[in-house]
């Protein structure tokens, strides 16, 4: 009972804090801007002094770079969102007294936490839904239709990269006593995550892979990477448990 | 069953004791003042009962649900923190279907529920504004009101009027004084007077330790000093100071001093008060006719809460100097 009472608040908060909109204007913008940018990249090098030079050197665009500009805009802003709406979540409930007033009431500390989770879980799907239909629809209008099911992956695939900085912010929140404390342990965590792929042979295990599998599967159905789905997933629950056991800990 | 039982309750910070063995018990349906000066360990009792921090010794059952089972106490309890924080997009009527839903309260039960609450907090008119806007004043009520919704069998209220304006505290503690016999009110402050004005049984804390728990009647009866005060007209001075000679002659009379001296008020401290109530004004009235003196006034000195609890907490800030030594 209080799963849904305490999951429908954090959706109304979402909403009624238009969080919710600046988050779905900003992903259907990179979605419909993607292919549009991809499309239009060698007009728009013309208007750029000196650009005229280049626009010969620039490939006729393909419905390939319309899906590399969907993915680089959207797992970039995708993470920086989740960082952006998450890093509060509990240190600013924490800081200004809220987590006081309703946890004293019959809701427990994992229930608290895993509504957080999933309220933002389901405002990423959404808004990656719409960001994904409205790419798709340009993408179809610029350079023609891709498969529906491997675009629809893909966009799982992005969804389920930025649950795990939901994950890790929500982590970094929990384990902070201030928002701002919450925010410089967010940024360790991404830079960590931004660094590993680096070091040789881990990247195929690290959810970036979720990503570039989704766009592989775009020009090869056959692509899996199920290493990296499965230590995605486990990565979420490991820092969704880490977060229960620091809470349940913590005096408030 | 006692609505608050605490067993040797002792909480430490570092190398701070913050409660020291709390053993309490309040009864079932009375406004329980729980006073203390500033750091003397009343929100922490407050936190360890409501299950908000843990007790590093000791046990307490709350309603009949030992603390360590927090679940159960938090079905059965209301909360208001010293300085209540709430989701400033909301409005109370949000606030209090949130609440409700987390009780589990029906959707018909929490439109009533919302509506009385609304109405006895006095918000029933900003029933559906911002919280965001509101004054120090009304959020203390909607404080009150959102640790109500569950018809709470114990409600703790930490320090519930000390950061009120005169207003604002006679509002807060009218709501209180309607909730006697509903629920058992255990309130934290350093406020004496409200204490007095709303409280039936008082508890004194200090150093993390309880200093004295009684009803405040027999508490107020317990520490009355055995003394009179005499106040006599202006002009009367050098007469009454004869009066007061006469009275020191007396067996059962300690001492009859005028404060300040060969002042009009001057307290007389006896022996025996039994003796002194029967015997002391007829030993007064002849011997001011006789001497001149113009009486205004006369009463058994009757001790404030206020003095007690200087002389409780003197008292034991005292031993503990002499502990320290």
């Amino acid at each position: 009972m209080s799963f849904y009472a305490s999951l429908r608040k954090e959706m109304l908060e979402l909403v009624r804090t238009h969080r919710l909109l600046v988050m779905a204007v900003i992903l259907i913008f990179f979605g419909l801007a993607s292919p549009l940018i991809a499309k239009l990249l060698p007009e728009m090098m013309r208007f750029v002094p000196g650009g005229e030079d280049f626009v010969s050197l620039i490939p006729t665009p393909t419905i390939s770079d319309a899906f590399t500009q969907y993915v680089k805009n959207l797992s970039l802003f995708g993470p920086m969102l989740a960082f952006l709406m998450t890093m509060g979540a509990v240190a600013l409930e924490k800081e200004r007294g809220t987590a006081v007033l309703v946890l004293v009431k019959p809701l427990s500390r994992g229930v608290f936490l895993l509504t957080k989770f999933v309220a933002l879980a389901l405002a990423f799907l959404g808004c990656l839904a719409l960001a994904g239909l409205a790419g798709y629809y340009y993408t179809v209008l610029l350079f023609g239709a891709p498969d529906p099911f491997a675009w629809a992956v893909l966009n799982v695939m992005l969804w389920l990269y930025t649950l795990v900085y939901v994950a890790l912010t929500l982590l970094a929140s929990t384990v902070a006593s201030s928002q701002a404390a919450a925010a410089g342990l967010g940024i360790g965590a991404i830079v960590i995550l931004g660094v590993l792929p680096s070091l040789p042979g881990l990247g195929k295990y690290l959810p970036g892979q979720l990503v570039t599998w989704g766009t592989t599967l775009l020009i090869d159905p056959s692509a899996r990477s199920w290493p990296a789905l499965g230590i995605s997933l486990g990565l979420i629950a490991a820092c969704l448990v880490a977060a229960w056991i620091a809470l349940d800990r913590q005096e408030i | 069953m006692a609505a608050i039982r605490a067993e040797q309750m002792t909480k430490v910070y570092g190398q701070v004791r913050a409660l020291d063995g709390l053993t309490l018990t309040v009864e079932p349906g009375t406004v329980f003042g729980f006073l203390g000066p500033n750091g003397a360990g009343k929100t922490t009792t407050i936190r360890l009962l409501t299950g908000l921090a843990k007790p590093t010794r000791g046990r307490a059952w709350v309603a009949g649900e030992e603390i360590a089972d927090s679940g159960k106490v938090a079905a059965r309890i209301g909360y208001l923190p010293e300085e209540p924080s709430f989701y400033t997009w909301m409005a109370p009527a949000d606030l209090l279907d949130y609440v409700g839903r987390l009780f589990g309260l029906s959707s018909l039960e929490r439109r009533s529920r919302t509506k009385d609450l609304l109405e006895l907090a006095g918000l029933s008119q900003v029933g559906k504004r911002r919280i965001g806007g509101f004054s120090r004043g009304m959020r203390q009520r909607l404080g009150l009101a959102q640790a109500l919704v569950n018809r709470p069998e114990v409600l703790f209220l930490d320090e519930p009027v000390s950061a009120l304006d005169p207003g604002g505290r006679k509002e807060i503690l009218e709501m209180i004084g309607q909730l006697r016999g509903q629920c058992t009110v255990f309130m934290s402050t350093h406020i004496l007077q409200d204490v007095e004005r709303v409280c039936d049984t008082v508890g004194i804390i200090d150093h993390g330790k309880l200093v004295v728990e009684a009803p405040q009647a027999e508490l107020l009866d317990r520490y009355t000093v055995p003394a009179f005060e005499l106040e006599c007209e202006e002009g009367s001075e050098p007469a009454f100071e004869k009066l007061l000679e006469a009275l020191r002659r007396l067996e059962w009379v300690t001492s009859a001093v005028a404060d300040p001296p060969a002042g009009t008020v001057a307290r007389v401290v006896v022996k025996d008060l039994e003796t002194a109530r029967r015997e002391l004004l007829a030993q007064i009235v002849p011997q001011a006719e006789t001497l001149g003196v113009i009486l205004r006034r006369y009463q058994i000195v009757t001790p404030s809460l206020e003095d007690i609890f200087l002389q409780l907490v003197g008292k034991a800030t005292a031993g503990d100097r002499e502990g320290t030594k």
